[in-house]
This record gives structure tokens, sequence and C-alpha cells, in this order.
């Protein structure tokens, strides 16, 4: 198995492609959590009092939580007092900024990245929110989606121009009170992209939010607010990168969606932290609380997501389906290679009547990866009719990895229906012999045949990702067979 | 919190002790010596670990604090209840079934038990009996595969437990004849508690079939609170089934722990109709390689019951299947919960394992909670699991009836079919037809079944 080596080489040889640190002046707040700290960062960020008491709610009720140990993953315990909770770069001037006034530096950094903020460059079609460490950097085509009502801004900016929509919305999906890394969140969140929809407005381009973690020993913890106001449609993507480290780095974030009458949003996600190196040292803690609420009859929301990094994930993409024929989706496909550990799922919550929800999860595991579909159907007693659908696939390549599914079915109304399917599997040996006879590289048959196995998920994402968590999929699997 | 919490649960296990140290008086000299120091270790790990709560993931959907706030009232006395049991009805299945052994609440009866002189080898005895005349034997074997690290309701039985069965088919020997273990509960006061303990042993190429039944004669508060420990040698076939029809107050807690070797054949069966709140502990460990096993279900539960099974499976060797088909018919207020875990180990390749639970609901209050989960290490497997809860297929109902047959008719038969297919992977003949008639006129009785 020459060939096989050489792979192997090649990956072991072969960086995490955005390992890169950028060297920019930062201003941090002292290590560790308390009040004073959560002064600070309100204070930087000017905020009205209502949000600086909600903070500080939330900080207290965190103190009496304890860390969530149920899932399936390994990890030494981590100190909340060692992390810092806010580094951003330098900013000259004051206020809300304008691309033209970003260091040249952190928009390089962008281009690298693949993610071009400079106005003749921009992507086509994709109004990007840069979010550097804790703070948003620029966000672009904001003038042009403003024309048509809808708002998209980083938080900080919704904070300061509409405070009265953070106020309303803020919490109303996933309250600081929710488990231990949402309130964590709620005490400390630093930034994050806020969108409105306006009724009956369809969004006429994607919206996306680039996460970059940069500092070291910063955690970084944002927070996502989508609502899309009566029949208004919204399509909205998430990446993420941060440089190779040795330790490993928190990222505890929150996103709340709200889907009114009628409404759909679309929310896809393409996770690529650092997943650490090939003997598990260092990546990406990504503890994150992900919750849609199709609050209005005939609403509508949709997660997608391809998880490819972090060292560990720990995150349930959720919906409440409360409106009548409201309709949730999940759609995942999650790969750990090296020392990696996932433990994603869902969780549908059938509140209204004729509600259905679709749950499709493709796990792959490689090398010493664990990987845990955990998910949650309920069907509440009213929930008449409602119709749930479940698909978890795991596939093994090795024989040093493991792949877990635990769902979680309860059902309280008879007119309801449940169904959910899993199975576990590996590449056949005749399915690679069958593409090798056919002059493809082992390497290239594995790709093709994951691919394939993935393609369920990957045809849910816009076009662009589709393209990029392909190719992903291929990074990250290099050096797998052997 | 982190203070509180242990303080309160030395509380409930307060009485435990106290029981124990008038057991540990008057029991002490029983059995063999290595006897106490095990029953001790398993006191001292119920207390350790206490009832178990909703915040415990293997309980989340069974709340056993009814069963935590009932008096603990251990039966030590072995005589009585005698008399009643005498009176009662026949029970099912005792009359087709000519070799028996019967406890009275966790006792052994001579009088209602019958034993045929010939057996083809097989010893069938009480435990009490075996610990006194084959101690070593017994120590070999005795609570190696129930241990009491998994839960603490069989840590509990380690420390009270007084008799049960005894069965052990040594090599090569074979009994075509099913054997009946009855436990019978005459419990009149709330709180009484029997703690029956088995140990079937199926050596290298033996056949056995083992049945146990729980009835009571009243309507009763009690508590059973069951183990069975089987262990299944290289190439021997063993039927193992479990009745449960408690009395519709009482608490029925059971484990059974079995542990197989290369090329055995195992088939479990598990019929719960009664108790107002039962759990099932089955955990099963294939340790040879090339083995068959079934583990097969059904419960039928109304009223407030609830019905909790709890499955681990685990495959440590290569090359053997397992399967598991557990369904559940849920009426009135009750719910049925199901745990299933297939646990691959690394090494076990080409494993075949597959998992499924169907739960008919057949009122609107009725809940099923399920919980089919696979944990697998190993590259080379086939393993599903499927889990479905609903009502009765529209399609299927539409398909009897465009052939004529009227609506409830169709349901009817829709319904009887759900549980005979489990009913159907009982192999000796007369316990399913026994079991088939039963469920069938359980069913009829249901007014649910017919209506609509």
């Amino acid at each position: 198995m020459s060939t096989a080596t050489e792979t192997i080489e090649g990956f072991v040889s072969k960086e995490y492609k955005y390992g890169f640190f950028t060297e920019v002046e930062t201003e941090s707040a002292p290590p560790g959590l308390n009040e004073e700290i959560i002064q600070l960062i309100s204070t930087k960020k000017n905020e009205p009092d209502f949000l600086l008491e909600w903070r500080l709610k939330a900080y207290h009720h965190w103190l009496t939580m304890r860390e969530p140990n149920w899932a399936k993953v390994k990890y030494p315990p981590v100190d909340y007092q060692k992390i810092i909770y806010y580094s951003a770069p330098k900013r000259k001037g004051t206020g809300p900024a304008s691309l033209e006034e970003v260091d040249p530096k952190l928009l390089e950094t962008y281009e690298k990245l693949g993610i071009p903020l400079k106005e003749r460059e921009r992507l086509a079609g994709v109004a990007v929110d840069a979010v550097f460490d804790s703070v948003s950097v620029g966000t672009t085509f904001k003038e042009q989606l403003a024309a048509k009502g809808i708002i998209f801004c980083s938080f900080t900016d919704a904070v300061q121009e509409h405070p009265e929509l953070v106020k309303k919305y803020l919490g109303t999906v996933v309250p600081y009170t929710d488990n231990f890394y949402a309130a964590l969140n709620s005490a400390v969140f630093s930034d994050g992209s806020f969108c409105y929809i306006p009724k009956g407005v369809r969004c006429p381009m994607e919206l996306s939010t680039y996460f970059r973690i940069n500092a070291a020993n910063t955690g970084q913890f944002e927070r996502t607010l989508i609502i899309a106001d009566e029949g208004s449609y919204v399509s909205y993507l998430e990446g993420c990168t941060a440089p190779m480290r040795d330790e490993n780095q928190l990222h505890a974030a929150v996103v709340e969606l709200l889907a009114l009458d009628r409404a759909e949003i679309k929310y896809s996600t393409v996770q690529n932290w650092y997943p650490g190196d090939e003997n598990g040292r260092g990546g990406i803690y990504n503890f994150v609380t992900k919750r849609g609420m199709a609050k209005g009859a005939h609403s509508k929301i949709s997660w997608t997501q391809v998880e490819t990094g972090s060292a560990i994930t720990w995150k349930y993409p959720s919906v409440v389906l409360q409106g009548d024929n409201s309709v949730g989706e999940f759609y995942s496909v999650a790969l750990t290679n090296n020392y990696q550990q996932a433990d994603t799922g869902t969780k549908m919550v059938h509140v209204g009547r004729n509600s259905r929800s679709t749950i499709v999860s493709k796990g792959i595991s490689a090398g010493h990866g664990q990987n845990s579909y955990r998910g949650l159907v309920k069907i509440l007693k009213g929930a008449s009719n409602a119709r749930n659908f479940s698909q978890c696939d795991s596939l093994l390549l090795g024989n040093k990895c493991g792949a877990h599914t635990f769902p979680y079915i309860e059902v309280k109304n008879t007119s309801s229906k449940v169904e959910h399917e899993a199975t576990t599997s590996k590449i056949g040996e005749d399915q690679i012999f069958y593409c090798n006879q056919r002059g493809l590289s082992t390497q290239d048959a594995v790709n093709m045949i994951v691919n394939g196995y993935c393609k369920e998920v990957f045809k849910q994402l816009p076009m662009e990702f589709a393209v990029e968590a392909q190719k992903l999929l291929g990074v990250s699997l290099e050096g797998s067979v052997g | 919190m982190i203070a509180t919490q242990p303080t309160r649960e030395m509380k409930v296990t307060d009485p435990y002790f106290k029981h124990f140290e008038r057991f540990e008086k008057t029991r002490s000299t029983d059995g063999p010596g290595w006897l106490f120091p095990m029953r001790k270790a398993g006191l001292m790990r119920f207390a350790e670990t206490g009832f178990p709560t909703l915040r415990d993931e293997d309980w989340r959907y069974t709340n056993v604090a009814p069963l935590a706030s009932l008096p603990f009232k251990p039966v030590f006395d072995s005589a009585s209840g005698f008399p009643e049991a005498r009176s009662i009805r026949p029970w099912p299945l005792a009359q087709s079934i000519g070799c028996r052994l019967v406890f009275v609440n966790g006792c052994l009866s001579p009088d209602l038990s019958l034993i045929p002189d010939r057996n083809g080898g097989v010893k069938i005895k009480n435990l009490k009996a075996a610990l006194r005349e084959d101690p070593d034997f017994l120590h070999a074997h005795f609570s190696r595969y129930a241990g009491n690290g998994d839960n603490s309701f069989a840590a509990l039985n380690t420390a009270f437990f007084q008799d049960g069965a005894f069965i052990h088919a040594p090599a090569g020997s074979g009994l075509t004849e099913p054997i009946l273990l009855v436990f019978l509960s005459t419990a009149t006061d709330g709180g009484n508690t029997s703690h029956p303990r088995n140990l079937i042993i199926a050596e290298k190429g033996s056949r056995l079939a083992v049945f146990e039944c729980y009835y009571s004669v009243n309507d009763a508060v009690y508590f059973t609170n069951a183990v069975t420990e089987v262990v299944v040698g290289d190439a021997a076939r063993l039927e193992h089934g479990k009745f449960q029809d408690e009395s519709s107050a009482a608490f029925h807690m059971a484990s059974m722990h079995a542990h197989l070797a290369d090329r055995c054949d195992f088939r479990s069966h598990s019929v719960a109709t009664g108790a107002r709140l039962s759990r099932n502990n089955i955990r099963i460990k294939l340790d040879g390689e090339g083995s068959d096993c079934i583990l097969n279900g059904l419960y039928l539960t109304k009223g407030d019951q609830l019905c909790d099974h709890h499955m681990i499976v685990e495959h440590a060797k290569p090359h053997c299947n397992s399967h598991e088909y557990f369904n559940g018919i849920l009426d009135g207020r009750s719910r049925g919960v199901f745990h299933g875990r297939i646990f691959v180990r690394p090494e076990a390749q080409k494993t075949d394992a597959k998992q499924t639970n169907k739960n008919l609901l057949l009122s609107d209050d009725a809940a099923a909670n399920t919980k089919p989960q696979l944990e697998i290490y190993a590259d080379d497997v086939k393993c599903t699991h499927g889990a479905t809860v609903g009502q009765l297929n529209d399609e299927s109902i539409f398909y009897l009836r465009a052939r004529g047959i009227p609506l409830e008719t169709a349901r009817r038969m829709l319904i009887h079919a759900f549980a005979g297919e489990i009913i159907e992977r009982i192999q000796c003949e007369s316990v399913r037809n026994e079991l088939d008639r039963l469920i069938w006129e359980r069913l009829e009785q249901n007014p649910q079944v017919a209506a609509k």
C-alpha cells in the first residue's frame, strides 16, 4: 500500500490551511470572569442598562450551574478563570466602523481566508459580517439591504441602533437559564450578527457571518439573533476558523432564530474550527446552543450543518415547532478524524398541530475519532397529526474510531407519527475494489464514496458552500485510509 | 447543593440499614462463608448510590420516588402466606407445565412445587438448598454477572435475597419440557418486599427452557425486586421467558444478566402486563464467537401503569448476532419506556445487531418514550435500529376494508397481529399457546380494541 503511505505522509505534513495567526494590536480584558469583567465589556460597548442587568443576571445564574457531563465526550476540566473574555483589535476612532477605516491587516486576513471584504472583490450575492475575536470588523452590502428594510449588522451596532428590537427578542428563544454554556454566553457575549427581515420581504442575497478566533487564550462568545417577520425569507450562512495552537480554546456561542407566520429561515453552517493536531493536541472546544422558534403558523426553520473542525463539538441545533403546520428540518454531516470528538444532533419539539420535522444525520468517524448523534423528538399532547422522520447513518473508516447513536423519542399524542432509523456501516472492500479497477486511487475512491454518502445533506447547502464543504471533507479525510 | 444531596439519600436508605442489622444477627450463619461479605458489599453499594432519580440518564423517564417513599418490609418469615397461596385460582401456564418451582413471597413452597423424577440430568432446586449443598460450585457463578455496579436494585437484592431457583444443566444434558418458576405475592399491607434470586446455568451443549412468572393474590402495594443470572455455555441452547402479571398497585424491578459463550443460542422473552411501575434491566454479554441472541418483548399497559425495559447488549467477541424486538400497546394514561443499547467493542468485528421498538398508542393520554441507542467501536459491523410510535397504519386498515372487512374487525385484527408477532417468537409450544390465548383475552377485555 505505497500509495496509502504517501497520502498519510502528505497529510501529516499538510497543515490546517487556516492555521495562521495575524499580528494585530489588540486590547483585551485580563483573564478571569467576575462582575467587573462583565461591566467592562458592557462599558466598552456602550450598552444600555437593560443589557448590563441581563448580563449580570445571567452571570449569577451561571454561578449556580454545573457543567453538563452527559455528553459522550472526554476532556480535561476547563478553567473558566484563565480565559480572556474580551479581546478586540485596536480601533482608530470611535463608533461603528465603516469598512474604509478597518485595519488593512484584518482585511488581508479575511482575504487569505477567502472572504474578501473590499468593495470590488466582494462575493457576489453574499453579504458578510466578519467577526474577529470578540468584535465585528465590518459588514458588507449593508446599504443595499437597508433599502429593502432588512437590518443586517453586528450585534454591537444593533444594540446602539435598534435597542428596542434587541430588548424585545433577546433571550426569547434561548433564555439565559437554558444551560451552562448559554448562561456563560449571555453573561459575556461580545458580538455576533443581528438580522431582521421585515414583513413580506424575501432577502435578495445570502447573509453570512464569518467567525475568526485569532488571539491566544481567549474564548469566543458570540450571539446571533435572526428574526424573520411574517411572510419573509432569509438564508443565512456561518463559517469559522482559528489559528493552530497547542492549547484548547473555548467557543460558546448562542444562536436564536425566530420565524413568525409563514416566514422561512434557512441556516447553514460550515464549521471548520482548528481540530487539533494528529495527536489530539490543541483545538477548539465548540460548545454551542442553537435554537429556532417556528412561532408562526406555516413557518419553517431549516438547519444544515457540516461539522469538520473542533476538537470537541457539543451542539444541538433545535427547532420548537410552535405554530400550526410549521416545519423543522435538520441536515447534518459530522466528521471526526484523529482525536476529534463530536456529540451533536438536534431537538425537535412539536407543539403545534400538523407540525412536521425531518432529521437527516450523517456521521463519519476516522482515525481515533468518536462521533455521536444525540437527538430528541418530542411530540406534545396538543400536536395532533405531527409527523417526524429521522434517519441517522454512521460510517466508520478504520477500527480505532467509534460511532454512536442516542435518539430520544417522547410521544404524547396518538395521531402523530414518529419514525426513527439508524444504520452503522463501513465502506465495503468491494466498493473500493470496483473504483480501484477503474483507475481511481483508494483515497479518491473513499472521497467519492463519502461525498456520495453525504450528498443528501450537501444538496441542502447554498451552491458556494456545497462546493467548499465537499472540498473540506476531502481534506479532512486525507490520510484516514490505509 | 453538593452538601445536601448525600444526607437526603442517607435518610432514604437508613431503614434499609436497620433491617440489614437485624438480618445480620439472625441470618449470618445461613449459607456459605463467602456469601455474607457479598451481601454486605451489596448493601454498601445500595447505600452509596441510593434510589435513582430522574436526573440519572438511565432513569430519566421512570420515577421511582413513590417506591422510595414506601415503608421497607422485607419478608423474612418463610412460612407466611402459604395458606393463602394454596387457595388461589389456577395460575396461567401452571396447568400445562408439569415441572415447576413455586415461591411465595420469595420463599420456596415445597407443597406447590412439582419436580418430576426424570429430568434429563438437569438439577432443579431452590437456591437456598443449593447454597447449602454445593457452595463451591455456586461461588464460581453467583453474583459474578449481575455485580453491584450497574444498578442499586440489583445490589439491594444481593443484600436481602432469601431464595430463588437454581437450575443447572450439566454438559450435554437437556430437558424438552420447560421449567416454570412461579413467584407469588400474598402481601396484604403496603411495603412488603421480596427479593427473588435465580441462577440458571446451561453448560456446554445443553438444552433448557425456563419461564419465570410473577403473580399476586391481593391488590396490595408490595414490591418485587428480582435478579436472574444466566450462564450459557458453548453450543448450549437456552430459552428464557418472563411473564410479569403483578397486581396493578405493585412495584416490580427485575434484572436479568446473561453471559454467553461460543456458538450458543439464547432467546429471552419478556411479556409484561402487570404492576403499577415495572422496570426490566436486561444485560447481555456476548463473550464468545458465533452466538445468536434474540430478545423479544411485549408490554400491554393501561390506567396509570408505567412499564420500562432497559437493555444493554454488549458484543465483546466477533461473529455474533443479536436481535431485539419490542412491541408495546399503551392505553389509558399509561407510559411505555424503552431503552436499548447495542454496545460493540473494538474486537467484535462482523457483528450483526438489530433493534426495533414499536409502540401503539390506543389513547390520547398514553405516552411512549423510547431511546434506541448504538455505541459502536468496531468498523466491520452491521448495526441498525428503528423505533416507531403511532396509531394503527391507515393504509393497512384501508387494505382490509377494501376486502370487505368492517373497520372494527380490521382494527382488532391489526392489534392482535401487533402482539402476535412477538408471541410467535416463543419456541416452546405450550407456553406460546397459553400466552397467546392470555394476551388475546386481555386485549379483548379492552373496549378500545374493538371500539371506534
